[in-house]
């Protein structure tokens, strides 16, 4: 499974860290749905910490999509909750008409 | 849904968007390569403002400790001339100089650390993008139309995600950067105007020109406490030497004379 952290490129995950980290996921949902910001925050760490110890970085020139992509390490809740209300990244452009 | 999924989705979505537009998705990969190389310099460009950032939260940082030692020297200044109130002021401002160099500490690493990630994506970005230029020669020399659509599909969705990322660092960057730019801004104003001395615990300027003011007579009162000294250590001597001493003085008087004599 591929996951991407935000800023911080894509990690090929094994079986056992992607069981690990829906567990965590499901933290992270429980947070943004309940407003907790210290139970979001150290959601998110672990779940980073997770794919970076666990996970092996993708090859700068490898063109992946990710399964899962993990907001910014330093993400607010506020900043997740916002993006997800959006639905849109503000700034991209892939460059198609 | 889960976090994780949720935001793959909105990646996702934005490239399926672009995608369901392309009528031959062939012709738009150099329309697209060039807006990846776009972004490229939008995101060096990016590096060097935070970079520029950081150098001047680092000035500031100079700038403020030597304040802040110049507090300290007051502070030892005041103090050996007695007053401790002054002392008190200097150690004062001192203190509040030294909350805002920590602050700008912070500052300076998170700006660190946020310039080492942004080089880093940039470098990743840089090569996704040169891969990218490859795979779409190979596309279009290779595939007919229809073929072609499946393979840039997956070409797509990952360049448009990798940008997705890099143009949201991006952001950040600039947001962050704006905020310490204004913040840096106030200290740089401040520090020119050397406002931050009064405005900052009560007016070093003051302290200053109290210090200076005492300086010179303090000088006076060193020197008569000097004399006092000298006298009190040669008073006893006197009172001493008041019954023996006299005689002493005789006997000294009458070898000079003896010695005038010869």
């Amino acid at each position: 499974m591929i996951v991407r952290i935000l800023g911080e490129g894509q990690f090929r995950v094994g079986q056992d860290a992607a069981t690990r980290l829906t567990a965590l996921d499901k933290d992270l949902d429980a947070a943004v749905r309940d407003d907790e910001a210290a139970a979001f925050t150290a959601a998110l760490h672990a779940a980073v910490a997770l794919v970076k110890t666990s996970g092996t970085p993708l090859a700068a020139d490898e063109i992946a999509t990710a399964d899962f992509i993990l907001p910014f390490s330093d993400a607010t809740i506020d900043e997740v909750r916002k993006l997800l209300a959006d639905g849109t990244i503000p700034g991209d452009s892939i460059g198609l008409p | 849904m889960s976090v994780m999924k949720r935001v793959s989705l909105i990646f996702r979505a934005k490239a399926d968007k672009a995608l369901d537009r392309m009528e031959d998705p062939r012709e738009t990969l150099d329309y697209s390569y060039k807006q990846q190389v776009e972004m490229l310099t939008r995101v060096r460009r990016g590096v060097a403002d935070v970079a520029t950032s950081r150098k001047r939260v680092e000035l500031q940082m100079n700038s403020l400790q030597k304040e802040i030692n110049k507090r300290d020297t007051q502070a030892r200044d005041a103090l050996s001339k007695g007053r401790e109130d002054l002392a008190r002021a200097a150690l004062q401002n001192k203190a509040q100089l030294q909350s805002q160099y920590s602050d700008l500490e912070t500052q300076f690493a998170s700006l660190q650390e946020q310039e080492e990630k942004l080089t880093v994506a940039s470098q990743r970005l840089d090569a996704k993008v040169q891969a990218f230029r490859t795979r779409k020669e190979t596309i279009k020399a290779t595939y007919t139309a229809a073929e072609a659509q499946t393979r840039i599909n997956e070409a797509f969705s990952g360049i448009s995600e990798e940008m997705g990322d890099v143009g949201l660092a991006i952001q950040r960057a600039e947001d962050k950067t704006a905020q310490m730019q204004a913040r840096a801004g106030a200290i740089d104003e401040l520090l020119a105007s050397g406002a931050l001395e009064d405005h900052v615990g009560g007016g070093q300027d003051s302290i200053q020109a109290e210090l200076d003011k005492i300086g010179a007579s303090s000088d006076v009162d060193s020197e008569l406490a000097r004399l006092k000294g000298e006298i009190a250590a040669n008073a006893p001597k006197q009172i001493e030497s008041n019954g023996a001493g006299s005689a002493d003085q005789e006997a000294a008087t009458a070898e000079q004379q003896a010695g005038d004599g010869s």
